[in-house]
């Protein structure tokens, strides 16, 4: 079958004919104070030009579907079932309409200790602070392996927010996507740089695009806290790809959390850099993926480099798949020489709750120090038996025992998220979703 | 080796790694043989194939075969997603095919044999008795055989030298001999198994290798016999700027059961010398081969000059039920190591283990580990790898566990671990997971970490100094695949693991 997909591709499959033709279909902004960042990043992208299937870095996931010059459309949806998460929390909200600030829709943007902007509306300012961040990390990226598609939101993007985080906002922030047009192929870009010893948790929720690129880059300095937590929803038919690139300071905390539900084809990068002794970078996904006749496939990639003394990090991912679900992760720890006392861990493992779904990992160290505490887990398999059997046996219905299994099997997961509110919110999401889906 | 360590043995700690940790020296095996060696002319063409191909009086198919791998080879790029780096490899400056002169015609008796190759297996250290069968005596199989029973074949550079035990084994109904001699007298056999397991396109080594290995062993279990002792091949490389591919060929017939051990070294020399080997092994229903390997080719010296270039592609295929394969490596030698003794678990119920101990110091650079690769219902495999780096060497553990959608019920378990020892070296894991059903169990488990400093300290309270502490330790981190080995080589592999790490403290 797979073969069959690769015969039907041209010859030159993400070769410089494709890269044109994906160039050609967008419009290119010319940026303000991202100007050179942008142009750098063209010139980045057509060096290493798109992905081809046979990239060892691109094994598990066909990058075609990124690839195409534009997306299929994509109907836009009722609301669903659920009421949206984090509704009665406190916090600031930014809308986002197929990617692009909607100022109408959303909160004002004044808030004590952070300074909030938006990238369209602050290109214009050529002393703006975000001007020597904008396309840096994801430039930093590619040293070890080419992110093409970094690089062409890096040139491509149209909008995103720009936060300054000076001190301890009393609300966390929360980035809402809306969708409005059906064949939207949404591309915006976040900077955040959050000074030393300040501290913001993002929120980020809601459907864009028929298609989506997203680039998050995070600056966290010495002693600053940094959370973000995404649930972002994806439904059937939808591709997405993204990339989180971080640089951790000294003391500081990354911490990340994605739900991932459904979506034909998502893949996200995660790059953290630890570049300060004692940083603590957790990177955790929970990813739900109803196959639908075997159009779901996410692929989490991450990479973490370790790059100082005692840093710790934790990678945490967990996949339920069924109907077809083909679920990827490709987790990377890099120690480099010096960084000792190291305590890097990294375990991934999936669900599969029927016979056609698929686990495909690549979890790989790299070290080059010796007085490190590094170790990963992997593992695959089904429900099981004998726990349901002892589910059932106490008159727990099938059905649910399989629902309150599947939530057991996603807690490490989800312990990732500190605050208690936040967390059984995304719980109780995770149980209407499972109890739908049984 | 004789010195006796002033060192009480204490409670706890073998006596064999305290007097292995005294005797720790170089590199052993690094001497060569003066001997008068007839040459192929350098490099690779067509001719030289056909060349090989005609001194070992291959049959016109074999040649054919040959020649088909060889201009496949031509069109095929050297492999470069290995975690190894070495300068650009200069195919047309080896020579393909190199025998001693006296091996020309095959020696009668003691006296004719070269004293100078008789000389060589003595120094390696196998007895005379096994000595005379193996430098090609004939006569000296009827000489009886006293407790050890191992019969060997030894090749030497790119020939046989000879093999021990034939007469014995053959009452039995096994076939030992070298895979020149085997196309000769079995073709049917060679015809219907050589590269059924490792096709001649298969990848840029293995098909070189098809193109030009000059020997190798050839080994037939018939159906339901158990090999009355265990088969060994010994490769020596002895000539300079000489490259040895040698092919090995296994076939376990049905409910048979063999224990095939394999054993390297070369001299120590300034340039870096190729060896690209393959062996396939057949398995059919019920039997069972175990394939241990200690391989200690010379890794170069301190500063990373000279050492063997080792290639290899091993494989297994477990073609029918319950047929099983367990492979057993200990890799100390070589400058760069990339090697992946896989399992294909074709059959139901069929069973792979991987057991493997790489250590890489000084210069040394080692990727290697394992595919196994489930087809058939309820197959099982394990896999426990422990990877030793040491000096500026880079020790790399990869492999791929994948489940098949058909191969329901199967089970995986994988653990691999890496010991760090020095700043200036590294250790990597890249597995590969491929899950395509759900009633199987795949669980995957790798750590990295160092020389423990409380088990370091409690050592050094016994009054062991850092390194014979730090040999201790090893061991018992390597304990798990050294118990998987046949009693004689877990003894050698013992040994070998405290020498490829002398000087790696401090």
């Amino acid at each position: 079958m797979a073969d069959a997909a690769l015969k039907s591709r041209p010859a030159d499959a993400g070769g410089a004919d494709a890269l044109t033709a994906r160039l050609s279909a967008l419009d290119l902004p010319k940026g303000g104070f991202t100007a050179p960042a942008r142009a750098a990043a063209l010139a980045r992208l057509k060096d290493m030009g798109l992905p081809k299937p046979r990239d060892e870095y691109w094994r598990y996931t066909d990058p075609a579907a990124f690839n195409a010059p534009s997306p299929q459309p994509l109907p836009i949806a009722g609301a669903g079932p659920d009421s949206p998460l984090f509704e009665d929390l406190d916090r600031l909200r930014l809308v986002f309409v197929d990617g692009v600030f909607d100022a109408d829709a959303s909160d004002d943007l004044a808030l004590d200790g952070i300074e909030i902007g938006t990238l369209a509306a602050s290109e214009a300012d050529p002393g703006h602070w975000a001007a020597d961040l904008y396309g840096t990390l994801e430039a930093e990226s590619h040293k070890r392996v080419a992110r093409p598609f970094a690089a062409l939101n890096t040139a491509a993007a149209g909008d995103g927010v720009l936060i300054r985080v000076t001190g301890k906002p009393s609300r966390p922030v929360h980035l809402i996507h809306r969708r409005r047009d059906e064949a939207a192929d949404v591309c915006y870009h976040h900077v955040i740089r959050v000074e030393p010893g300040a501290e913001m948790t993002l929120l980020e929720t809601g459907m864009t695009g028929a298609r989506s690129s997203f680039v998050l880059e995070v600056d966290v300095a010495d002693q600053a806290r940094f959370h973000l937590i995404s649930a972002k929803r994806a439904g059937h038919q939808k591709l997405g790809w993204g990339g989180i690139f971080a640089r951790v300071g000294a003391e500081a905390l990354f911490k990340s959390f994605a739900l991932s539900v459904n979506g034909t084809m998502m893949r996200y990068e995660t790059v953290v850099d630890m570049v300060g002794d004692d940083a603590v970078a957790h990177v955790a996904a929970a990813v739900l993926g109803d196959g639908n006749r075997g159009d779901f496939h996410h692929d989490d990639t991450v990479f973490i480099t370790h790059a100082a003394e005692r840093g710790e990090s934790r990678q945490v991912f967990k996949k339920v798949l069924k109907n077809g679900a083909k679920g990827i992760f490709q987790g990377k720890i890099l120690v480099r020489p010096g960084a000792q006392k190291t305590d890097g861990y990294q375990i991934s493992q999936a669900l599969l709750l029927d016979e056609d779904s698929q686990f495909l990992g690549k979890p790989e160290l790299e070290i080059y120090a010796d007085d490190v505490q590094c170790s990963h887990g992997s593992t695959t398999g089904a429900i099981d038996e004998t726990a349901l059997f002892y589910l059932r046996s106490r008159g727990v219905p099938r059905d649910r025992a399989i629902v309150l299994m599947v939530l057991s099997f996603l807690a490490d997961a989800l312990a990732e998220v500190d605050d208690e509110t936040l967390r059984e919110q995304i719980s109780d999401r995770l149980d209407a979703w499972l109890t739908r889906h049984a | 080796m004789n010195t006796t360590p002033d060192l009480e043995v204490r409670e706890g700690v073998d006596r064999e790694t305290v007097e292995t940790v005294a005797n720790m020296g170089s590199y052993k095996y690094g001497w060569d043989t003066e001997i008068e060696m007839e040459y192929a002319p350098k490099g690779l063409s067509e001719d030289i194939v056909r060349l090989i191909s005609q001194k070992n009086e291959e049959p016109e198919w074999m040649t054919e075969w040959r020649l088909a791998a060889y201009r496949r080879w031509v069109t095929m790029a050297e492999p470069k997603w290995a975690m190894l780096n070495y300068p650009e490899i200069d195919f047309q400056e080896q020579y393909y095919y190199a025998r001693p002169k006296s091996m020309e015609v095959k020696p009668k008796s003691l006296d004719e044999v070269d004293p100078k190759l008789l000389a060589t297996y003595e120094k390696l250290g196998i007895p005379l008795k096994e000595q005379m069968i193996l430098a090609g005596v004939e006569g000296a199989e009827d000489t009886p055989a006293d407790a050890r029973k191992v019969a060997v074949d030894a090749v030497f550079d790119s020939v046989s030298v000879g093999t021990t035990f034939k007469d014995e084994l053959k009452k039995a109904g096994v076939i030992f001999c070298s895979i020149s001699e085997a196309i000769r007298e079995y073709p049917d056999l060679v015809k219907k198994y050589l590269g059924s397991v490792v096709p001649p396109t298969d990848n840029f080594y293995a098909t070189l290798n098809s193109a030009v290995f000059s020997d190798g062993s050839f080994v037939y279990i018939p159906p339901g016999v158990t090999c009355p002792m265990e088969l060994s091949t010994y490769f020596r490389i002895n000539a300079e700027n000489t490259g040895q591919f040698e092919r090995t060929l296994i076939i376990a017939d049905r409910g048979s059961y063999v224990s095939y051990l394999e054993g390297c070294t070369a001299p120590k020399r300034d340039t870096a010398q190729l060896h690209a080997a393959v062996v396939e092994i057949v398995i059919l229903e019920d039997a069972e081969v175990k394939y241990s390997t200690v391989q200690n080719w010379f890794p170069g010296d301190e500063e990373g000059k000279g050492g063997i270039y080792n290639f290899v592609t091993k494989r297994a295929d477990c073609r029918e039920a319950r047929a099983k394969v367990m492979w057993t490596q200990v890799e100390t030698g070589s400058a760069i190591t990339w090697k992946y003794p896989s399992c294909i678990l074709r059959g139901e119920e069929s069973s792979g283990e991987f057991y493997s101990i790489a250590i890489a110091n000084n210069m040394q650079q080692a990727d290697t580990g394992t595919k196994m690769i489930h087809l058939g219902k309820n197959t099982r495999s394990r896999i426990v790898s422990k990877g030793i780096s040491a000096g500026k060497a880079q020790n790399t553990y990869r492999g791929l566990v994948s489940m098949h959608p058909r191969a329901t019920n199967s089970r995986n378990y994988t653990q691999c671990d890496s010991l760090l020892i020095g700043d200036k070296c590294g250790a990597h894991t890249v597995p590969y997971i491929e899950v395509k059903n759900t009633s199987s169990r795949v669980e995957h488990e790798a750590t990295t970490s160092k020389v423990d400093d409380e088990q370091l300290f409690y050592c050094r309270q016994r009054g062991m100094d850092e390194e014979q502490a730090v040999a201790v330790i090893v061991n018992g981190f390597v304990r798990d695949v050294l118990q998987a080995l046949p009693m004689e080589f877990a003894m050698e592999a013992q040994s070998l693991v405290a020498i490829s790490l002398e000087g790696s403290v401090g």
